[in-house]
């Protein structure tokens, strides 16, 4: 399944981060749990629905302005699709 | 010595152990926790916290069944103040919208429903109860407040015909994963095991029907399926290893390793009452006693799967083999696996004795029946 650019990712219903005092920052699941950290939390904590992928993009290319921007995307987009076949997001239109 | 260990990863709250259901199949002990003896919202409240500190990241609330706590709702909320994700495992009773609404709001982050059948006569034979059109009204509100479903259908001899019906319920409720899980033979299971161990010719039809629903559903629905490990080659990794994935606490404040535990003789449980949750994780004798390999014997000691499997489940070695640190019997390079092997034969010579065409009656005399403690 590829990912629409213009989608908003939205976190699945049961699936939610740990609260922001508690660490490691992790992203629990009925099933497992993801430890999140640099990247990996900056990507999930857009994932509210109301980011565009794209957006999500830009955001974190600017963040890591010092990256690749192309691997940036690349990243994103993997770890994206690997939520996604965690079934951990909905991708909003 | 102290042997090292990971830390536990899911608290299972057995909350209490009483129920509305009398299911023949139900992995609870024989001796059931009587009301009386029931750990406070208060108590609960610490251990969540110190399965936190811990750096426990889930509660599974079960029992018996969670719902009949009255206080459900702080219980809940106290998890989720400790920094836990909340699942509960319930049979849908006692339950109505509202308070489903109500669970939802106090935090409660999924929802894991049980079925004994696609209909309501085998349903009421198994659980003793009438049941079966609670839970299909109870789909109907998860559907509608979009709650995270998981559909547990509990499957054995009289109802894996029903696997059909059972997968349309599954299809046309909101749930994104759906487990069919035979029986596993602990408690009230082990005491029925003889009217509900599937014949091996049904177990393979079933696996190639719910192969296929697998297949077909990639994407939609995670479909699961769990085979009596009597019909496998090798066994299961029973708990991801004894203490070290998960700890169980009685609805008294007992401290297990599993729900079965206890049928292990010469092991002393700590109470959450006495010790603290780590104390009792890292050092008590009972969680101690099965980990790592020193305990194993052959042909686990050198087998080239001990780290994969574990040599098995050590309450089920104590249920058919007299040992707890022998070899899991099921596998198939234990020397008591004829044990199991004569078991299923004997399954599978009644022939036309066990048709499922036999209708369900809830006057069936031939099952124990659990019942509800007082």
């Amino acid at each position: 399944m590829s990912v629409d650019l213009n989608s908003h990712p939205r976190l699945a219903p049961g699936c939610r981060m740990n609260e922001k005092t508690q660490q490691p920052r992790t992203l629990l699941m009925p099933e497992r749990a993801l430890r999140l950290n640099g990247p990996s939390l900056e990507i999930v904590e857009r994932c509210d629905g109301q980011h565009t992928v794209q957006e999500i993009i830009a955001e974190l290319q600017q963040l890591y302005a010092k990256a690749d921007p192309a691997k940036v995307e690349q990243d994103i987009l993997g770890y994206l699709a690997l939520l996604q076949k965690e079934r951990a997001l909905d991708f909003v239109p | 010595m102290t042997i090292a260990t990971s830390n536990p990863l899911a608290l299972i709250a057995e909350l209490t152990h009483r129920c509305p259901l009398h299911c023949v199949y139900c992995s609870n002990p024989l001796e059931l926790q009587a009301r009386a003896t029931e750990l406070s919202t208060e108590d609960w409240s610490r251990v969540f916290h110190e399965a936190a500190a811990l750096g426990v990241l889930q509660a599974d609330f079960t029992g018996g069944e969670p719902l009949t706590r009255p206080d459900i709702l702080e219980l809940i909320r106290g998890a989720r103040a400790a920094g836990l994700y909340v699942n509960l495992i319930t049979s849908g009773l006692p339950l109505d919208e509202s308070r489903l609404e109500a669970l939802v709001q106090a935090g409660l982050d999924h929802f894991q429903l049980s079925f004994q059948g696609a209909r309501e006569a085998i349903a009421q034979e198994i659980s003793g109860t009438k049941a079966h059109a609670q839970k299909l009204r109870v789909l109907e509100w998860l559907k509608r407040h979009h709650i995270a479903v998981t559909l547990n259908f509990v499957i054995h001899r009289r109802n894996i015909e029903q696997l059909p019906g059972m997968l349309a319920i599954a299809e046309s409720s909101s749930a994104s994963r759906v487990e069919f899980a035979n029986v596993q033979y602990y408690g009230w299971a082990f005491a029925n095991r003889d009217g509900l161990l599937p014949t091996r010719e049904q177990l393979t039809q079933s696996i190639d029907f719910l192969k296929k629903a697998q297949e077909r559903l990639a994407g939609k629905i995670r479909v699961e399926y769990v085979v009596p490990d009597y019909y496998a080659k090798y066994p299961k990794p029973c708990m991801g290893g004894w203490g070290c994935k998960l700890m169980l606490i009685t609805p008294s404040g007992d401290a297990l390793p599993c729900h079965a535990a206890r049928v292990i003789p010469g092991l002393t449980f700590e109470s959450v009452n006495n010790r603290s949750l780590r104390e009792i994780w890292e050092v008590s004798d009972a969680f101690q006693r099965f980990r790592g390999e020193a305990w194993m014997q052959e042909p686990c000691k050198t087998c080239d799967r001990r780290s994969k499997d574990l040599g098995g489940c050590r309450c089920q070695a104590f249920l058919l083999a007299g040992d707890a640190a022998a070899t899991d019997p099921v596998c198939s390079l234990s020397p008591q696996r004829p044990k199991v092997d004569a078991i299923l034969n004997t399954i599978n010579s009644l022939g036309a004795g066990l048709a499922p065409s036999v209708e369900p009656s809830l006057t069936n005399p031939d099952w124990l029946y659990r019942p509800n403690p007082s």
